[in-house]
């Protein structure tokens, strides 16, 4: 009796938009809470935490994800203004940007490169579907824009958003070790470095190690998701037509 | 704050429109992203009632990723075949990237008249 009543209340808040924008946030919030109390280590990273949560509750309540999206798609669609908003740290940086604009924009074409090709090559070697690498191509700029360069060259818009959360905890904990063992010691460089490879994630790690490695970070990140929204789509129709 | 969150909307809007008019392969917000730096170079100095608005719909980047990211639960099919390209693309290009890019911009960027608070001095044990 009161299980069908249960049921019969889960249908209908199902079709509402508040549930899905509710569990999102009450998900990210326990995100970000046990964030916190691990001492902020990036391993638990609240954005993998909250999707975590949210997919088991659809996998238990038998909910389809364009249910679940009428409601997140509030917060999604904050993407876009929150990518324009990026223009207020990068302007912050305008001084340092003048100092060194050329080594500067050098280093983010590089890195760039270097991230779109070695992954499109490493994964076409181990035989992934056409789909696939276009959808990991774009992995080392932030989700928005990376959703919306997989898009246009043939991606899968939700996979690209997968692999670029990956990517980004991926740097921020692995990141650090590698460049320690390479001796690399300049706080400028290995924060640039975090920026272009792991975009907001790995500037996040960087801010709280050194502030001179989150500006440089910060800077890093948003030249890259300029460079790579230009160079992807363009290298990618000249190559695969 | 409305007039700000209005101003980013303008820009991201902007953006959208050339994107689509010129059909351009970059996406909207970028191309708002890039009007609203060069508004803010011209203007010299920022309102900080936009700086501040900015400043909010970042403080929580990291949360309007979730929708996105929990698309992941359609996506099980693709990851179960495409697993071993998937995961050597992202920790092998992702490392990559990082070792290389740092030892280019270590060698390039200017070296600085006082080096303190530009080197890690802990010979890097607890670096980044």
């Amino acid at each position: 009796m009161i299980d069908t009543d249960i049921t019969q209340l889960w249908v209908y808040l199902s079709t509402k938009p508040l549930t899905g924008l509710t569990i999102t946030l009450v998900a990210y919030a326990i995100g970000f809470w046990l964030y916190q109390k691990s001492n902020r280590n990036p391993v638990c990273n609240p954005v993998v935490i909250a999707i975590a949560l949210i997919a088991f509750v659809l996998h238990v309540t038998d909910t389809p994800y364009a249910t679940y999206f009428e409601g997140a798609q509030f917060v999604h669609f904050l993407l876009g203004p929150a990518t324009v908003a990026l223009a207020v740290p990068l302007f912050r940086q305008t001084e340092t940007l003048k100092r060194a604009m050329p080594v500067i924009v050098f280093g983010v074409l590089f890195g760039s490169l270097v991230a779109s090709a070695s992954t499109v090559l490493l994964a076409w070697l181990l035989g992934a579907s056409p789909e696939t690498l276009a959808s990991l191509a774009p992995k080392s700029v932030t989700t928005p824009v990376a959703m919306g360069i997989a898009e246009n060259i043939g991606g899968v818009p939700a996979l690209t958003a997968v692999c670029v959360i990956a990517t980004g905890i991926v740097g921020a904990t692995l990141g650090p070790m590698v460049m320690n063992m390479a001796r690399l010691k300049d706080w400028r460089a290995r924060g640039f470095a975090m920026g272009v490879a792991s975009h907001g994630i790995g500037t996040a790690r960087a801010f709280q190690v050194n502030e001179t490695a989150g500006a440089f970070s910060g800077l890093a990140m948003g030249l890259n998701t300029m460079a790579t929204a230009i160079t992807i789509p363009f290298l990618w129709h000249w190559i695969f037509g | 704050m409305i007039a700000a969150f209005a101003l980013i909307l303008v820009c991201q809007l902007f953006g959208e429109v050339i994107s689509e008019l010129f059909d351009m392969p970059v996406p909207g917000p970028v191309i708002g992203l890039v009007l609203l730096f060069f508004g803010l170079l011209i203007s010299r100095k920022p309102p900080k009632v936009l700086t501040d608005a900015a400043d909010n719909l970042l403080m929580h980047f990291s949360l309007l990723f979730v929708p996105a990211g929990v698309g992941v639960v359609t996506q099980i099919d693709r990851l179960k075949g495409d697993w071993l390209p998937i995961a050597a693309a992202l920790i092998v290009s992702t490392l990559l990237t990082i070792v290389l890019t740092a030892v280019l911009m270590s060698k390039l960027l200017p070296k600085h008249t006082s080096s303190s608070g530009v080197t890690a001095t802990d010979s890097g044990s607890d670096a980044s």
